[in-house]
């Protein structure tokens, strides 16, 4: 349908998005491997030169890498799984008949709106607070002790704050997979006489094995990245320093350009382990 | 699972939903609560649900201790600035790509949507190094820019999901009647495209206002958005929480009523249309 001057227009459209998000790319890319290269600190900036890939030996073999890298994937395990079995719980809940069921989806949804510090702030305060918090309430009023999170469970509690925001991003996900199972499956089911089990793994889920996979690597993706949560709570520490936080301390504490920009190469090599299938199964929906 | 179910069954489940949505909800509901509170009816215990001294007090001493209204107005021009700059930039392109698609169109789409996957901590020495040299720490200009860049894969994608769903006919039509690519846009395009326009940036502001990589580490004090604003109360002196609920409150309020009117274009706008 497109006639060459239409074409030659589209190309001129489209290319500065193009041409904006390639520099994007490729410059602070190209910077990040040139730094990662050097011996590169900020307080030192004479001693400047270059150390081929020191920078990765050093990093890679950091006690404090592989920690990090352990707690990177501790956090995005966790919250995962978390989150689709709480989101299948919920969205199958939210699929019912129930009453006021917009109401119910208004209140499920909202923390996924909370910014990252608020939601963080609120849970270490308000609600862990080993004396004055909510939790400890509970646990004191049931005749339990009090849990000391942020002293003796760190990466639990930042686990629990990074879960509950991102918890209703895979319930609505999850809804809209099961909304899409129309009604007569649904009611030849019923016809049928199949048990409710049977019909939740034979029909149920193969439906929405697809969103399901989309949730796991949309999530995985951000939660390789998760920062905020743990700069506002922790602050570090052993329990809680992932990879983007140990790279935001190498430079802003340590000013070491060169061993930060080796981790943020090992960063994007990571995210992009998992972007490859991400972008093929979206790529898939694509033809039709 | 709605097989149908009897009125017994109904109400059962509906007890059990809503149970599971206010637990869910309760963190906020919590904040909102303590709000209201005295710093010495927040820090009670038992604590106090509903009945305490209910006080505004809070809200005008966010103003006084944090500036809230800076911090509102650098949240507000980012999210709104990075957004007019992004749909300007990807009005043009997702409608070239998809109403003069060529054999590329699937393959650039698919990378820009890679440029999403970037890890922010894996370029920030660059970045940071850059904005060092050039200026642009805690300046609205520079944050401004990468919330634009950031986000400008997701508006090009949503965008063009919206623009494929416009029949084809009626551009055609105008084409044959002499409206020229101008007017092509201007007349027959956009009215039809508002709709899916208004929800895109919808969820853009979100994704902006929100953002807290780049706004913790890029600015300080000229540039800081609310995220800033919050992430000081990490160490305070003193009882905060009531004040610190107030101001978390000021900070979520704005995004939380857009994003209970755009939770249907959520699913479309973070899964790339891959969950329909």
């Amino acid at each position: 349908m497109a006639t060459r001057q239409t074409a030659a227009a589209a190309r001129t459209l489209v290319a500065p998005s193009v041409i904006l998000l390639f520099l994007w790319m490729i410059v602070p890319l190209a910077m990040t491997i040139y730094f990662s290269l050097l011996n590169y600190n900020l307080l030192e900036p004479d001693a400047v030169r270059f150390i081929g890939i020191q920078n990765y030996l050093d990093f890679l073999s950091d006690p404090d890498f592989i920690g990090a890298l352990i707690n990177t994937l501790i956090l995005v395990a966790a919250v995962l799984a978390i989150t689709v079995i709480g989101g299948i719980f919920v969205a199958l809940l939210m699929d019912q008949q129930i009453y006021g069921r917009n109401v119910v989806r208004v209140l499920v949804i909202a923390p996924f709106f909370v910014m990252p510090t608020v939601s963080a702030l609120i849970w270490k305060n308000m609600l862990m607070n080993p004396v004055q918090g909510l939790f400890a309430w509970i646990a004191r009023s049931l005749g339990l002790p009090a849990i000391d999170w942020f002293t003796n469970y760190p990466m639990l509690a930042v686990i629990i704050i990074v879960a509950w925001q991102w918890l209703p991003f895979a319930s609505l996900i999850l809804l809209t997979a099961l909304q899409s199972l129309d009604e007569e499956q649904k009611e030849a089911a019923t016809l049928d006489g199949a048990k409710a089990v049977s019909y939740f793994f034979y029909i149920v889920v193969p439906h929405i094995a697809r969103a399901i996979t989309v949730v796991v690597l949309i999530e995985t993706i951000f939660l390789l990245n998760v920062f905020a949560e743990i700069r506002v709570t922790t602050n570090g520490g052993p329990s809680t320093t992932n990879i983007p936080f140990r790279i935001f301390e190498l430079a802003v504490n340590a000013n070491d350009v060169g061993a930060s920009a080796a981790g943020g190469i090992v960063a994007v090599v990571l995210a992009n382990i998992v972007a490859v299938f991400l972008v093929r199964m979206i790529g898939k929906n694509l033809e039709g | 699972m709605a097989l149908k179910q009897s009125t017994s069954q109904r109400v059962t489940m509906s007890v059990i939903a809503w149970l599971v949505a206010l637990l869910i909800f309760f963190p906020i509901l919590w904040m909102f609560l303590t709000s209201f509170k005295t710093e010495a009816d927040a820090y009670a215990i038992p604590p106090k649900f509903l009945f305490f001294h209910w006080t505004t007090d809070n809200y005008a001493e966010v103003q006084s201790r944090v500036d809230y209204v800076r911090h509102a107005i650098n949240s507000i021009v980012l999210s709104v600035g990075a957004n007019v700059a992004g749909l300007l930039l990807a009005i043009p392109a997702a409608w070239s790509m998809a109403f003069a698609p060529t054999k590329r169109t699937k393959d650039l789409l698919m990378w820009m949507l890679s440029t999403k996957m970037m890890p922010g901590a894996g370029v920030f020495m660059a970045i940071y190094f850059l904005y060092l040299r050039g200026h642009l720490l805690d300046s609205l200009w520079g944050v401004g820019f990468l919330l634009m860049i950031i986000n400008l894969p997701i508006i090009v994608w949503m965008l063009y999901t919206y623009f494929k769903e416009i029949p084809v006919d009626i551009l055609e039509a105008a084409r044959m009647d002499g409206a020229s690519l101008r007017n092509e846009i201007i007349y027959v395009l956009t009215p039809m495209a508002v709709p899916g326009i208004a929800s895109t940036m919808l969820l853009s502001v979100i994704l902006s206002w929100n953002e807290a990589f780049w706004t913790l580490n890029l600015t300080n004090v000229n540039a800081a958005p609310l995220t800033n604003m919050i992430a000081s109360f990490s160490s305070p002196e003193g009882d905060f929480w009531a004040l610190l609920s107030a101001a978390s409150v000021l900070a979520i309020a704005p995004i939380l009523i857009i994003g209970w009117f755009s939770q249907r274009q959520l699913v479309r706008g973070l899964t790339f249309g891959a969950v329909k």
